[in-house]
């Protein structure tokens, strides 16, 4: 299977791009979290990280875990300040009308992820 | 490598936003001294989840990071009121966090036992109204650096 990279995710439909950051990047998985403790523990190298939680420590925690991609739910989004900066660290965010189920089984259904 | 590298960090109790960027700045200087990339994870989240603590709990505190051949050391200060219960403190799920905190994906009572987790050694020195310090240790492989 070829391998599934982040420029395929964000070209989604349901998807707004806040922050377009490194689209070659290869990503790994899907991981569904909003407890930020537990999402920096279990969240995988690459991965794409959707949650409704949309804070400055979500961009820290992405980075900390090395997460490709932050999807935020349910309309949720980040101050300017937070995009600024995601962008400086080479990650993307998006954001989705879509409850968090709905948008990972689109990516799901569209990366093969 | 010869002599350790010391860094030190004010982590500031007031602004919850901005915790992290100590752990930030760390996980950079692994990556440009080429410690190996677990290493750097495992570093990063315990001291992150520290940070987090600290000023959850402690309005704040210094951070000393050392790096030498075989292990990466942080060192984390505070002044804050202390831990009454150690073995409480570091089950799962126990948490003394206020509300919103909690609002903000944090107090989930992960803190400490992800630190342990994520470390090679953990040490806990607290004193009841006077403060606490944690130190814990990440491994390097001889070939780390």
């Amino acid at each position: 299977m070829m391998p599934v990279k982040l420029k395929d995710i964000l070209e989604l439909p349901e998807c707004r791009t806040l922050v377009s950051a490194a689209p070659d990047r290869e990503v790994t998985k899907i991981f569904c979290c909003d407890l930020l403790s537990i999402a920096m523990s279990k969240a995988p190298a690459g991965c794409v990280w959707v949650t409704v939680m949309g804070n400055r420590n979500t961009l820290a925690v992405a980075s900390l875990a090395d997460a490709a991609c932050i999807v935020l739910a349910e309309g949720v989004s980040l101050d300017e300040g937070t995009l600024a900066k995601a962008g400086e660290e080479g990650i993307a965010v998006l954001s989705t009308e879509l409850p968090v189920f709905d948008i990972a089984l689109e990516i799901h259904e569209a990366g093969g992820l | 490598m010869g002599e350790p590298l010391i860094y030190t960090y004010d982590i500031d109790g007031e602004d919850f936003t901005r915790a992290g960027e100590a752990s930030s700045s760390v996980k950079n200087r692994l990556k440009m001294l080429g410690v190996d990339s677990a290493a750097i994870r495992k570093t990063a989240i315990a001291m992150y989840e520290g940070e987090i603590n600290m000023v959850i709990h402690a309005d704040g505190g210094t951070i000393t990071v050392i790096i030498s051949d075989d292990a990466i050391t942080m060192v984390l200060a505070d002044r804050g009121p202390g831990i009454p219960d150690i073995e409480k403190a570091m089950q799962e799920g126990y948490s003394t966090a206020r509300p919103e905190v909690r609002s903000l994906g944090f107090g989930a009572g992960m803190g400490l036992p992800n630190m342990k987790r994520f470390t090679d050694e953990m040490k806990i020195d607290t004193v009841i109204g006077q403060g606490t310090t944690i130190t814990m240790k990440v491994y390097l492989h001889s070939d780390g650096l």
